[in-house]
């Protein structure tokens, strides 16, 4: 399985190295503001995905992440609309975030309802709220002396406030995913919630946590979101969770959860941003980029069942359902059923 | 699989459990091994009861803030707005119902509205049924697309069908700039078509006969035929369906297909009905369509519902819809109250089936100790 992994991230840094010698030979690809640019451009993505990896790791899923970003953002529209100043709707807008979070978690964890109805639900609902927010109007004009650690880079150099918030995060949830014990009873729950309760882990809680992350996350991306392009709107970031999926799952981390690193997600988010600036330099338009982002979702997770190592063929006589969830492209359903089998 | 060798060869057929009991009524044989509806699938029965019930209070409150909410246009309207999202839904039950889920439904919709659009372009004079028959056509193979992903690949429907929505619909949008006319209007449509959309035959439209006709052929094919039993199977439970001899690959696969079909002839019918079709047609729909699902009684773990059901669902969401203005909510609510109709609809679902487990846990225990 090791020797899986790390073919698989060396396929992500091949593609993500090609994709930097191809756009190095194109106009105006290496340039420092561009470089800046096509960081910036991801940041809230990233945000998204660093979010997702945790809970994709645990085998539940958010499809709401998107709708969070959307829904804070047209809340800090309506609030800097209202006259409050940007100091008081920052923590605001965080609360939210984690109220929405915390919204997820109650109906997954307290429930036991299945994630991906649940966060399909959600994604209606936030976006729905915020529309009720907002309308189809746009919220504009932010205050000039915050949208600079949007939009610029720390003096002298190409890295952008953004990205560097974005690394802080990185590294916290690197940290978080593969030093800590809670890190490891994440993949515990990815590969058998039961098995990982009667080890000892609290899997409801870490699971609270987590969706409780997902939404602080999807927050502070809003910010970003809203002041980059200075304009608060309830379709802002429509779709975006498809971006982030997709990263996570080409970042080679199983849709069953339990398998998956911080840095095969970031390869993957880089190789990304990468690709997304070289065709937005060639003038494709965006539709087109995201027919690229659908067909990378979905042999990023092809790929790994049509060309799976030769043992796991060999399936055992009798295997183990813990053997069942990790061989990739074994019953989706395994953790629902289980579910199912409870009531 | 090694259980396999030990267990009766037939399993529907040579296991004979009390009449009556939980195990009997999922394994007992009637007719040529046909699987018959479960004890899970027959109580959700009283589910449409249920919608019905929350209809009358939806329509109820419409009509006594505005009277002509019930007037014969009124109910008119009303079934004139599910049929094509009822349409949507019909097929996506049939997926739910094996353990699947479709995402990519608003823009397969999208990309058979403007085929339809886009034929009458080329030639005004072509036959309706040429351009619906095209539609469907269109639509059943996005649905084989998905499906072969889904069935043969091995890769989960949800990833597949989100990546499917966008790739079908930047196909759609491609298609659209790449042509001189990015929007096709009423007049460039024959009024035959047009008048598919919005005619209809002693008072009821044309688009609701064609849903409830569907509805009839899909409800008998799954409730009556072998293929829809095994379809229940398969959403049960994949690999005890796969044991059991149930080509569960090829029946998935049909069901994207025929899912597909529908959903294009979706398409086809809201090009007829609005007369006006972008790229952006269906846009996002798939969140109500997965919503008069669930809503509509189809667990999303699979194996129980109907699309009766799925049907009133998709009636329910879109009386919601009407009546909000009219109940003095803003139209900007609707995608809220699609996606808190979900919601509502799981943790109703999850609240039965424990109290229905239960039930079942005290009825075993009570026969054990009698």
């Amino acid at each position: 399985m090791l020797a899986r992994l790390l073919r698989w991230e060396t396929v992500l840094l091949v593609l993500c190295v090609a994709v930097f010698v191809v756009g190095s030979g194109s106009d105006g690809f290496a340039e420092q503001g561009n470089i800046s640019f096509l960081l910036l451009d991801y940041s809230e993505v990233a945000l998204l995905a660093f979010a997702l990896l945790p809970i994709i790791l645990t085998g539940e899923i958010d499809l709401s992440v998107a709708s969070t970003l959307g829904f804070c953002s047209a809340l800090t529209g309506t609030l800097w609309d209202a006259g409050m100043s940007f100091e008081t709707i920052v923590p605001i807008v965080l609360l939210a975030g984690l109220v929405l979070g915390s919204v997820n978690a109650v109906l997954v964890v307290r429930f036991g309802l299945p994630s991906l109805a649940v966060t399909i639900g959600t994604l209606g609902l936030y976006r729905g709220l915020a529309y009720v927010l907002l309308g189809d109007r746009a919220v504009t004009g932010f205050p000039e002396n915050y949208r600079p650690l949007a939009t610029d880079s720390i003096p002298g150099t190409f890295l952008p406030y953004a990205t560097v918030l974005v690394l802080v995060v990185g590294v916290l949830i690197a940290v978080l995913v593969h030093m800590t014990t809670i890190g490891r009873s994440l993949y515990a729950i990815g590969l058998g919630a039961q098995t990982a309760r009667f080890s000892g882990i609290r899997v409801n809680r870490v699971k609270f946590a987590l969706y409780l992350l997902s939404g602080a996350l999807a927050a502070i991306a809003s910010l970003i979101y809203t002041l980059r392009y200075n304009s608060a709107r309830a379709d802002n970031a429509n779709g975006m969770e498809l971006v982030a999926v997709a990263a996570v799952l080409l970042g080679g981390v199983s849709i069953f959860g339990g398998r998956g690193t911080v840095l095969g997600v970031a390869t993957a988010l880089l190789a990304m941003a990468g690709l997304r600036n070289l065709l937005f330099l060639d003038d494709v338009t965006n539709e087109i980029q995201n027919v690229i982002t659908g067909l990378l979702l979905i042999l990023s997770v092809l790929v790994p069942v049509v060309f799976k190592p030769r043992r796991t063929k060999d399936v055992p006589l009798e295997p183990s359902v813990v053997d069942a969830e990790r061989r990739p492209g074994a019953d989706a359903g395994g953790r629902l059923r289980r579910d199912h089998q409870g009531v | 699989m090694a259980t396999v060798a030990n267990a009766p060869k037939d399993p529907f057929g040579t296991f004979t459990a009390p009449k009556g009991s939980f195990r009997a009524v999922h394994t007992r044989r009637k007719g040529c091994g046909v699987i018959k509806p479960s004890a899970k699938e027959s109580a959700f029965a009283g589910r449409e009861l249920g919608i019905v019930v929350a209809l009358v209070a939806v329509v109820g409150a419409a009509t006594i803030a505005r009277p002509s909410f019930l007037s014969g246009q009124g109910i008119h309207d009303l079934f004139l707005n599910a049929s094509i999202i009822g349409l949507l839904a019909i097929g996506q039950a049939l997926l739910v119902i094996t353990r699947n889920i479709d995402l990519s439904v608003g823009s397969v919709m999208g990309l058979s509205a403007y085929l339809s659009g886009q034929l009458f372009l080329v030639d005004k004079d072509l036959p309706v049924i040429v351009v619906v028959l095209a539609g469907i056509a269109l639509g059943a193979v996005c649905g084989a697309i998905n499906g072969a992903l889904v069935a043969i690949a091995k890769v989960p429907a949800l990833v597949v069908t989100l990546g499917t929505l966008y790739v079908f619909r930047g196909i759609d949008y491609a298609w659209a700039s790449g042509t001189e006319t990015t929007q096709i209007n009423a007049y460039q449509m024959p009024q035959g078509f047009l008048s598919l959309g919005s005619g209809s035959i002693l008072g009821i439209p044309h688009l609701t006969l064609i849903t409830l006709v569907v509805l009839a052929i899909t409800a008998y094919g799954l409730h009556n035929l072998r293929a829809g039993r095994e379809l229940y199977a398969i959403g049960s439970n994949p690999d005890a369906a796969r044991l059991a001899g149930i080509p569960t690959g090829r029946r998935v696969f049909s069901a994207f297909v025929i899912s597909g079909a529908l959903v294009g002839l979706g398409g086809v019918l809201h090009a007829a009905y609005f007369g006006t079709i972008n790229a952006s047609v269906g846009t996002g729909r798939e969140l109500a369509v997965v919503a008069a699902v669930v809503v509509g009684g189809v667990a999303i773990f699979g194996g129980s519902g109907t699309v009766l059901g799925a049907a009133l669902g998709a009636l329910l969401l879109t009386t919601i819809t009407s009546a909000l203005p009219i109940l003095g909510v803003p139209a900007f609510w609707q995608r809220a109250v699609d996606g808190a109709a979900l919601l509502v609809a799981i943790s109703l679902d999850r609240a039965f089936m424990v109290r229905l487990a239960e039930r079942l846990r005290a009825e075993r225990a009570v026969r054990r100790a009698g």
